[in-house]
């Protein structure tokens, strides 16, 4: 082992070895934090509306989960990366491919794996509106709440904390496959590693390396997510404390 | 375990006594003896480096290293005086070459392996019989002639070539504001250049041109720049081994400078070529012009 070599020079940029890693941990938290939004947007809209009476809404709500759900993640990046900009209207694909490719590889990134992780959010938010009795929705109703009323006040509070175990772990998972995205070009952790593996030649140093970081960023993220768990979760409720 | 390694080291030191054969005055030692002992050369070859060393579609060994390999042999059989010699082939890789050639596993190879200081602490190489540079492969239409022209634009590169390395350094030095994409594979960069994502692709000239020639159009692209670095490719033999090496080199000057390595130069670089009759569509460049003419071993690195 020759842990001195995060402090050697790298062959360019001016830098030192720890450097490479430090900037391909930013790229990582930024990739997860923007899919993450990405994400929860996706997952909230499209779980809603696969609870809707409407059929034309549960249909899309259900063909979004088929589609983001059923195809390898390493697949869909590919799509992304090289049949989506063929497929968009007049110069906007061409427009997209001459971006900064740092921006360009990164937007497509951002795009791909939260929509990914938008179809497992969506089957969360789903059954966190499921778990709750029929009841409360009748009762929203009787009360004379519209129904959009009854979902952002009576329902949706109650699912969110119900889903928010499970929600952690998807955290998690997607933050591991953001590792994926390496592959159309995003040098986020671990592309950083290859690269140091391939200048440096010392594989075990930059593996156990990026493992810490991939590990640390994910313990920050459970500690946060089990404070804000305790922080919101009702009395009486889904682990909460009886009064 | 220490009485095998015992023996084992007992047998290498009797080696040298046993191996040394007259023939005709000259003391016959290392790889010759090898061969005159067992009657058998084995050749290693590259499976897939197109054009150098690779299987046409009847699973031949072909390519203009290969008809290196073929002048050797005779060469050998000519040197041994024998008729008959049995040519055994053996496939190597860019992780195994280095350690089957040091274990006897193959004799010598002719392939796309680049001579340089590094690999000369383990292994020799003979006189060199191709030379890449580093340039850049450009749709025809682009303003795109050298290296000062990249200026702003994006390029691809491979990413763990020595072509990545130099493309970050002359961003530094010259601060030319290069967006450079890294991919995995040759592959997966000339797919950014034909996809219009990259404007330049910069890798050793004869992997561009092979890149090119599986293009969907490969008369629209072209090999432009100062290169920017030299390799040179020899055959690998084993180390101290001079009888053998003085043979090879031999060999390949006198291809060089009769001709012959230019007539199979145009047979595999400017002609269609197995399996698929694609055309590599690759001048002779003045690095190469000038080896044909002054034969020599120089690693450039």
């Amino acid at each position: 082992m020759h842990w001195g070599l995060f402090f050697e020079q790298a062959p360019f940029g001016g830098v030192q070895y720890y450097q490479w890693l430090l900037r391909g941990f930013a790229v990582t938290v930024e990739l997860s934090v923007c899919a993450w939004v990405v994400a929860f947007l996706a997952g909230s809209v499209f779980g809603i509306m696969r609870t809707l009476p409407h059929r034309a809404f549960r249909a899309a709500g259900g063909f979004y989960v088929a589609v983001f759900r059923n195809i390898p993640l390493i697949a869909q990046f590919f799509v992304w990366y090289l049949v989506v900009p063929e497929l968009l209207p007049g110069s906007l694909g061409r427009d997209l491919k001459a971006m900064d490719p740092e921006i360009q590889f990164f937007i497509l990134a951002v795009a791909c794996l939260g929509l990914f992780t938008g179809g497992r959010i969506c089957e969360q938010v789903r059954s966190g509106i499921q778990a709750q009795s029929r009841g409360q929705l009748s009762a929203g109703l009787a009360l004379g709440l519209t129904l959009p009323q009854c979902y952002r006040h009576v329902i949706m509070p109650n699912a969110y904390r119900i889903i928010m175990p499970p929600m952690t772990s998807e955290i998690l998972n997607m933050i591991k496959n953001s590792a994926v995205a390496s592959t159309i070009g995003v040098i986020d952790l671990s592309a950083q590693a290859n690269r140091l593996l391939e200048y440096s030649a010392r594989p075990y140093e930059s593996f156990i390396a990026i493992t810490l970081a991939y590990v640390t960023l994910n313990f920050t993220v459970m500690f946060l997510m089990r404070l804000l768990e305790r922080k919101i979760r009702v009395p009486g409720s889904t682990g909460g404390r009886h009064v | 375990m220490k009485k095998l390694f015992g023996s084992l080291l007992l047998a290498l030191l009797l080696l040298p006594c046993g191996a040394g054969i007259a023939l005709g005055g000259e003391e016959l030692g290392g790889t010759l003896a090898k061969i005159k002992k067992d009657g058998v050369i084995i050749v290693g070859h590259r499976e897939s480096s197109v054009p150098f060393s690779y299987y046409d579609s009847a699973q031949n060994v072909v390519g203009y290293a290969q008809d290196y390999s073929k002048l050797i042999v005779e060469a050998v059989k000519k040197k041994l005086g024998v008729s008959e010699l049995t040519v055994k082939l053996v496939p190597i890789t860019s992780q195994n070459r280095i350690p089957l050639l040091a274990n006897g596993t193959y004799d010598f190879e002719c392939g796309s392996t680049t001579n340089n200081l590094e690999r000369q602490q383990q292994v020799a190489f003979s006189n060199t019989f191709f030379i890449i540079g580093t340039r850049l492969l450009v749709h025809k239409d682009s303003k795109i002639t050298d290296f000062s022209d990249l200026k702003g634009r994006r390029v691809v590169v491979t990413a763990g070539t020595t072509s990545e390395k130099l493309l970050f350094l002359m961003n530094d030095r010259d601060k030319m504001n290069v967006q450079i994409i890294s991919t995995p594979t040759h592959g997966d960069s000339f797919r950014s250049l034909e996809s219009g994502r990259a404007e330049a692709f910069f890798l050793d000239d004869v992997l561009l041109a092979g890149e090119r020639s599986r293009a969907r159009n490969p008369s629209d692209w072209v090999i432009v720049g100062t290169p920017q670095s030299y390799e040179a490719y020899g055959c690998m033999l084993r180390k101290d081994d001079p009888q053998f090496k003085a043979l090879v080199d031999e060999t390949i000057a006198s291809a060089q400078l009769s001709g012959l390595a230019e007539s199979s130069y145009e047979q595999w670089f400017k002609k269609p070529i197995p399996p698929r009759g694609a055309i590599m569509n690759f001048d002779l460049s003045e690095a190469m012009k000038d080896l044909l003419r002054n034969p020599n071993d120089k690693a450039f690195q």
